[in-house]
């Protein structure tokens, strides 16, 4: 029923409008991390400070990217672990 | 001593000259001094636009090479004697001038003027550069189309990054009726993904293609909505507070929609 009404009033999630908005959103967030690659590697520093706390990692093969499917994007990281801590470091602890 | 305003885009055709045009006839008619850059180098066109085609003598060029004075250059329109045009070269390309060359011009103009509005090419290479060096400010012009708001993005993105912070938005070609039927992103489609301030927003109109046809402005015409949109923003730059014209959909079914919380 409300699905009809959308229709009728002309806000059906697969009118045209939306499907131009959802693409933008998608597609800048490509552009956006494309434009300034600073934004990826600033990540992957915070991420190697966090995990640190918990685990060895090789810093060197840690991999960083966006991937995208039909209708989202995926922060994917590909991080090797060395070695596990015995007893993990918490901010709070 | 006057602000410099860039009007640019990203995308090619969506109507950076025609806003520079009317925004430029417009605060010239509210008694600013106005003084219109066109730094298309190659694809000369404001001049067309605002009717002022058969007085060049000078170009821009010919100023930043050192041939003659900006003043000897500027061509003062016909209808506002606080209206001048400092006209594109037409026979050489954007490597003719640089962004130092256009930076020392732009200081030096806008002592002259309270307004000083760039027209900027198309892209983002040297021509992009070249009107954007001297601005104080930047107007990015978009239609609601994809295309047009990820390149608009793109440029917002790069003119941060050369400190002209806080572009404002002129959204234009506005359909009501297609953003009604779901057809067309909404302002607020277009600002949400964008964040950033909007100046104004310009609606498809006929009269916009009547008046350029004969070389005048359409913002000089009370009876169009388009010239209205104009008024609007030269108000705004003028830093009164305008409320955003209302051509959005208050229709039945825009007010029924609102009633049963849809919107
Ligand atoms: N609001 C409007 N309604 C109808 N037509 C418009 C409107 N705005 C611009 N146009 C038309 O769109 C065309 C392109 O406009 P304009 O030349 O101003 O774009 P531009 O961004 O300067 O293009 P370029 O990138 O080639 O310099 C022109 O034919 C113009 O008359
Ligand atoms: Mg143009």
């Amino acid at each position: 029923m409300l699905d009809f009404i959308n229709r009728i009033f002309g806000r059906e999630s697969s009118s045209s409008r939306n499907v131009a908005k959802e693409r933008l959103r998608l597609v800048l967030v490509h552009d956006r991390a494309g434009v300034s690659p600073e934004l990826l590697e600033s990540l992957k520093a915070d991420l190697i400070n966090v995990i640190s706390n918990y685990m060895e990692i090789d810093e060197d093969g840690l991999d960083v990217s966006l991937d995208s499917s039909e209708n989202q994007v995926a922060l994917v990281a590909n991080i090797p672990v060395k070695k596990m801590k015995r007893k993990f470091e918490t901010e709070s602890a | 001593m006057g602000e410099v305003i860039v009007i640019t885009s990203g995308k090619g055709g969506v109507g950076k000259t025609t806003t520079s045009a009317n925004l430029g006839a417009g605060l010239a008619s509210a008694g600013s001094r106005v003084c219109l850059i066109d730094a298309d180098i190659g694809l000369r066109n404001l001049d067309v636009v605002m009717g002022l085609e058969n007085r060049i003598v000078y170009d821009l060029v010919d100023v930043t090479s050192g041939n003659c004075s900006f003043r000897k250059a500027l061509i003062k329109d016909k209808r506002f004697d606080k209206l001048f045009l400092m006209p594109a070269a037409q026979t050489k390309d954007k490597t003719a001038v640089n962004p130092a060359q256009m930076e020392v011009l732009c200081n030096e103009i806008k002592d002259d003027f309270d307004y000083v509005l760039i027209d900027c090419p198309a892209g983002i290479e040297q021509g992009f550069r070249n009107a954007i060096a001297g601005a104080d400010q930047a107007i990015v012009v978009t239609t609601p189309e994809v295309s047009a708001v990820r390149d608009a993005d793109r440029i917002i993105g790069l003119l941060e990054k050369e400190d002209l912070r806080e572009p404002k938005l002129i959204v234009n070609r506005m359909r009501h009726q297609m953003v009604k039927h779901g057809d067309m992103m909404s302002i607020d489609d277009i600002i949400e993904i964008l964040a950033i301030d909007l100046l104004g927003v310009v609606p498809e109109d006929e009269l916009v293609v009547v008046s350029t046809n004969r070389g005048e402005m359409v913002v000089l015409n009370n009876n169009s909505k388009s010239g209205q949109a104009y008024r609007n923003i030269v108000r705004r730059i003028r830093g009164e507070d305008v409320p955003m014209m209302s051509l959005e959909d208050s229709g039945l079914f825009g007010k029924l929609r609102r009633i049963i919380g849809l919107k």
